[in-house]
């Protein structure tokens, strides 16, 4: 059946156990599915940073039990200098694959973009299964990788060539560590492109009766336009990972140039070209540093327009940021090549949409900004969050503005200036948004509240906490700290090592705050008190349906829609909010400011 | 328009009763796929085109087109026959909607075997993945995993073409399915067409 009535998913209420919980078609368990998958990855993520950390301050200090994660890489539970860079890479392929792809944009979107728009579930609900399974399967691949041969890759998670493409010669995990790697990315591709394949039709085919486009909340608009950046970038990386596989399993050399020496072997590659690699990955590399943090800026959107009662300025400048945003994402990748020997004029050429995209950005700022001032915003952890947010992406956000500009990159370029940069960024930020959806959502998600005094305690340890670690990296990126070393034995950086403490120590306790949010979690899960179907008193449709919702969303009967997502403080109507779905008469609907 | 007149739509016609964009999911699905594989064709052929605009003596093997032209020949054919099989289909010719798709098949079957004799004949030639006797041993790279990749479209095609094509026989499709595999088909026809003058017509010995 595909007629063109949006509502024709079909698929009755599972009664068995595996189609419940495991390899369910219900776009609801698959999101908390995702969400699950981000939480085991996320914890792993963080725990691989705190040995590092560790490691940067304390070059000596034993980390008891370490070495039953690796006997040649902690020998005497001391890292290698190789195996601080295989937990490198894994940190950062771990968190931007599997945690700030899948949580803002697979979890939440799969969970409420098909609420939010009015539908039974998304138009494909065996793609969105096989969408988790395959993303599930590429962790495991990738997580394998600690186990088998000698580690993971120590290539970062850009894996540049020629180092990732000329096999184990180049160092531990550099043979099968970097296929596993590859592997790994590869099929996360395919995963996400089914993913996005449902989240736009999902958008433009299944919204219910007077949903217009314009009528979305700005959540939804987000994962909308995420998932049409997700659509073409993951499609770039794929080919790119499977050439790399290939020079690595088929003596191809799409990416190692001829007579390269490494380690005082001359290798048998000829003719491929290093920068290649770079152009390719990158090409995906910046709108995914897009798809992380997009979603965050609907979900903020999202919950500050629910505790402010009052729309934002402009409903309509916010998503066109947010899609200028995308657009300009895929011009502006050079910048992360302005050292790579590309010629100077291409520095040029990618250095202005850099500059360019800056404006969107701000524009969203500014809108935030403005529709906060003089509102009655109600304190909560979401709300603090998203605070949060804003706090981060616009400290991380300034200093965009030195990296943008070739002249000044070149100091700063690959120091632990643009490791604060990227970290607060898309990073942090992106993280409070997930925090900030948690708090709002997790009602709706399991139908108990979480608790508010924990999840403030929460919020400030991990405010307070974050710019702890990453505001120092910023001057340690000017004071000349290349990232990537895993000691400071040169003269200049030994004055550094303080900070560096400092540092650790911070995201020790940063690190064991997120505790809280755990143990809050579960707890609030079981145990939480019973959440009304509109805790916040929200307009959205997520809040007219019953929590949790059913099988199909909103029982037998499907919702219509009279109004604008964000109808607060409307004059003449009878309660301060008016949700999507009351047939209420406005006399005077907030227009467009 | 504003959000106010939004909502004063909203209430005189009371709901839309039409999405804005209904076309069927699956078509959607299917051009969207259309748009991702068109990024990873790109990739892999601006990748091929970096590496031979940055090397010297790119070799130019092919002497003639005469394969390659049949190739092309029948492949855009199948095309045509795809077109015929889905108007037959619109028009509620199943039998003829059917032996049309069929015959597209066979031209991708055609087109596939076509082009592993070519490849066999390179690969005679001592042709491979990592090694050629014409030059730069990214030349046999590029050339297989290009061409390798659409051929792998096109046995993709086929079978789905056959597929879709018998389940419409029985009853189980209608000609929406047809029409949408026929979309697929005729993108992969479209992607050799790029693939022709940039890896074929380029390296033509002089």
């Amino acid at each position: 059946m595909h007629d063109t009535s949006a509502h024709a998913v079909h698929h009755g209420v599972p009664t068995s156990f595996i189609r419940k919980h495991v390899f369910s078609l219900d776009h609801k368990v698959i999101g908390k599915q995702y969400y699950a998958l981000a939480l085991v990855a996320v914890v792993v993520g963080m725990v691989l940073s705190w040995i590092m950390r560790i490691h940067l301050g304390w070059n000596n200090f034993a980390i008891p039990g370490l070495h039953l994660l690796s006997s040649t890489g902690a020998p005497g539970n001391v890292l290698t200098p190789e195996y601080y860079l295989q937990l490198m890479t894994m940190h950062g392929t771990i968190m931007v694959f599997f945690v700030l792809t899948t949580a803002p944009f697979a979890a939440f979107g799969n969970f409420f973009l098909p609420i939010q728009v009015g539908a039974e579930d998304m138009p494909f609900p065996h793609f969105n299964m096989m969408s988790f399974w395959i993303t599930f399967v590429a962790f495991l691949v990738l997580v394998s990788s600690f186990f088998v041969g000698d580690g993971p890759t120590l290539g970062g998670w850009t894996q540049y060539a020629p180092l990732s493409a000329v096999g184990a010669v180049a160092g531990p995990g550099q043979g099968l560590g970097v296929v596993l790697w590859a592997s790994s990315i590869g099929i996360f591709c395919i995963g996400q492109l089914l993913g996005a394949l449902n989240f736009i039709t999902t958008t433009l085919d299944m919204r219910t009766k007077g949903m217009s486009l314009m009528r979305l909340p700005l959540s939804a608009w987000a994962w909308f336009i995420t998932s049409i950046m997700g659509l073409t970038a993951f499609a770039v990386l794929m080919p790119a990972c499977i050439l790399l596989i290939l020079d690595h399993v088929a003596g191809t050399s799409f990416f190692v140039a001829s007579n390269l020496v490494i380690n005082d072997q001359v290798l048998p590659h000829s003719g491929g070209s290093t920068l290649l690699w770079q152009h390719l990955f990158w090409f995906f590399g910046h709108p995914e540093v897009y798809i992380a943090i997009v979603p965050g800026l609907g979900i903020v959107s999202h919950v500050l327009i629910t505790n402010m009662r009052r729309p934002l300025l402009s409903h309509r400048v916010i998503i066109y940021s947010m899609g200028s945003l995308a657009v300009l994402s895929y011009m502006v990748y050079g910048h992360h090549m302005f050292v790579s020997g590309m010629n100077p004029y291409s520095s040029l050429a990618f250095s202005f949409p850099t500059l360019v995209i800056t404006i969107p950005s701000t524009i969203v700022v500014l809108i935030w900004l403005g529709s906060l001032y003089g509102s009655k915003l109600r304190i909560n952890t979401a709300s603090l969050f998203a605070l949060g947010f804003i706090s981060m992406f616009i400290s991380g956000g300034v200093s965009g503005f030195f990296l943008a500009q070739p002249s000044i990159d070149i100091m700063l370029h690959a120091t632990y200036f643009v490791v604060g940069h990227f970290h607060l960024v898309m990073a942090v930020a992106a993280i409070f948004g997930i925090f900030s959806g948690t708090y709002f959502w997790f009602p709706k998600m399991t139908g108990r509240m979480m608790n508010e005094t924990l999840g403030r305690i929460h919020f400030w340890l991990s405010f307070v906490g974050t710019y702890c670690i990453f505001m120092p990296f910023h001057y340690l990126g000017i004071a000349g700290n290349v990232r990537r070393y895993q000691a400071f034995t040169d003269d200049y950086l030994i004055p550094l090592i303080p900070v560096h403490k400092f540092i650790t120590i911070a995201a020790l306790l940063t690190g064991l705050a997120q505790f809280i949010f755990i143990y809050n979690l579960i707890h609030s899960r079981f145990k939480g008190a019973l959440a009304p179907d509109n805790p916040w008193e929200g307009t959205s449709l997520e809040w007219s349906t019953a929590t949790p919702p059913p099988h199909n969303n909103f029982g037998d009967k499907m919702p219509v829609v009279y109004h604008d997502p964000y109808q607060y403080s409307v004059e003449g109507a009878s309660t301060d909010y008016v949700m999507q779905t009351s047939p209420e008469q406005l006399k005077n609907a907030p227009d467009e400011k | 328009m504003s959000q106010a007149d939004l909502t004063m739509q909203g209430h005189s016609t009371a709901a839309m009763a039409e999405p804005t964009f209904s076309v069927p999911a699956k078509k959607m699905a299917m051009w969207l796929f259309i748009i991702a594989d068109t990024a990873t064709f790109a990739g892999c052929l601006v990748a091929y085109g970096f590496i031979r605009n940055s090397t010297p003596d790119w070799p130019r093997p092919f002497h003639s087109i005469t394969n390659v032209a049949l190739m092309t020949l029948i492949l855009l054919t199948s095309s045509l026959t795809m077109l015929i099989g889905v108007r037959s289909a619109q028009k509620g010719d199943k039998a003829g909607a059917f032996r049309w798709t069929m015959i597209t098949a066979v031209a991708g079957i055609l087109f596939a075997i076509l082009h592993i004799r070519e490849w066999m004949g390179m690969i005679g030639e001592g042709a491979t993945l990592f090694h050629n006797p014409w030059g730069t041993p990214l030349f046999g790279s590029l050339f297989f995993s290009i061409t390798g990749l659409h051929l792998l479209h096109v046995t993709g095609g086929v079978i789905a073409l056959v597929a879709v094509g018998l389940r419409y026989k029985a009853g189980r499709y209608r000609a929406d399915d047809l029409e949408i595999t026929g979309l697929y088909w005729h993108f992969v026809d479209l992607v050799w067409m790029f693939v022709v003058p940039l890896v074929y017509l380029l390296n033509l010995a002089h």
